[in-house]
């Protein structure tokens, strides 16, 4: 378990980085709109999605239906549902934790639980890399943005730039699945060529939930190609 | 402010989210998982690493070199220093300084 622990600890570094500015620029958001870091807290603990919460400050001040708020939540973040097929058959396993792991499950866990080599220990220790890899984003998460909420404004350091680790993270990962990848490595282009299209056509807010389902389309359409070189179920 | 408002906006956030984050395992709740399904699980997690990619750059564009060059050059730069060194620290510290220091130095707004 120490194992996992420092295994996830490792990883996620990154992602620590790339949660400084955008923490601390959600808890002082938050703060000017007249909510204090004890609701900057709730919110990443509840939602704890970053995109949607910055969109729930917007509505705040009132005047948008419920039903609104419904929609555009469903839609902001309708990537998610994709994101679990990967280790439906993995966590099936892991009794209640298998809840904590959907809970907390943004773009970074995914990132993370994908990237996940810690095969070398027991079934055990794969379970808790998992749970911690997830626990500690969501720690860095609660805390950066209470702490945006409590002292951003004292804040001088430049961070502009800096949530680029985040796109480096993503980069590093893509390049490792890429070198591991035992079939083709049709999928990674796929997205790619369907990202930039979508891009161009529905702009950047509306882009990646055409862009996936297109992704998904093509990764059946060409998946004899793709199976060709071995397909992998693990 | 409304604070009965606000905390029904954050139960609906968050009940959204869960539930969006739950379909798949609801969905394939019972036996086992179809076929096409595991086979979308094994080449899902490269596409969809691949579009978060995409996603971290969409407001990437060409009006200015201000707003397409810093993340472009240090894109390169991380995937360089990737395929040479294979050093997941180095290559996103690397990358990352490279980013701060073009949009603070290099291509800051006058």
């Amino acid at each position: 378990m120490r194992k996992a622990f420092r295994y996830a600890l490792k990883k996620s570094i990154p992602i620590l980085i790339s949660f400084i500015p955008v923490g601390i620029a959600y808890g002082i958001l938050m703060r000017t709109s007249g909510l204090n870091w004890v609701w900057t807290g709730a919110c990443s603990l509840f939602i704890f999605a970053g995109s949607l919460q910055f969109l729930a400050v917007s509505f705040f001040a009132g005047g948008v239906s419920l039903v609104t708020v419904t929609v555009m939540a469903l839609l902001l973040n309708s990537r998610h549902i994709f994101y679990g097929i990967p280790f439906i058959e993995q966590w099936k396993k892991y009794g209640p934790w298998k809840l904590f792991l959907i809970y907390a499950f943004p773009d970074e866990a995914f990132s993370l639980h994908c990237a996940n080599t810690f095969d070398d220990g027991s079934e055990e220790d794969k379970k808790w890399s998992y749970v911690f890899e997830a626990l500690l984003i969501l720690v860095y998460w609660v805390v950066l943005s209470v702490l945006g909420a409590l002292i951003g404004s004292l804040i001088r350091f430049n961070t502009a730039g800096i949530d680029f680790a985040l796109t480096a993270l993503f980069i590093v990962i893509l390049i490792e699945q890429l070198k591991a990848a035992e079939g083709s490595r049709l999928p990674a282009i796929i997205a790619a060529v369907s990202s930039v299209v979508c891009l161009l056509i529905f702009g950047q807010d509306g882009f990646i939930l055409p862009s996936l389902l297109i992704t998904v389309a093509l990764l059946f359409v060409f998946r004899g190609r793709i199976a060709k070189g071995g397909e992998r179920h693990e | 402010m409304n604070k009965l408002y606000v905390i029904a906006v954050i139960a609906i956030c968050a009940a959204v989210t869960l539930f969006e984050r739950a379909v798949p395992f609801l969905i394939f709740r019972g036996g086992r998982v179809p076929e096409p399904v595991r086979y979308l699980g094994g080449v899902l997690p490269m596409a969809i690493i691949s579009t978060l990619i995409f996603y971290c750059l969409r407001g990437v564009s060409f009006s200015s070199a201000a707003a397409w060059a810093p993340q472009i050059i240090s894109v390169a730069l991380t995937a360089g220093l990737h395929l040479w060194k294979r050093s997941t620290m180095l290559s996103i510290a690397g990358g990352t300084l490279c980013c701060m220091v073009l949009t603070q130095f290099v291509f800051a707004a006058a």
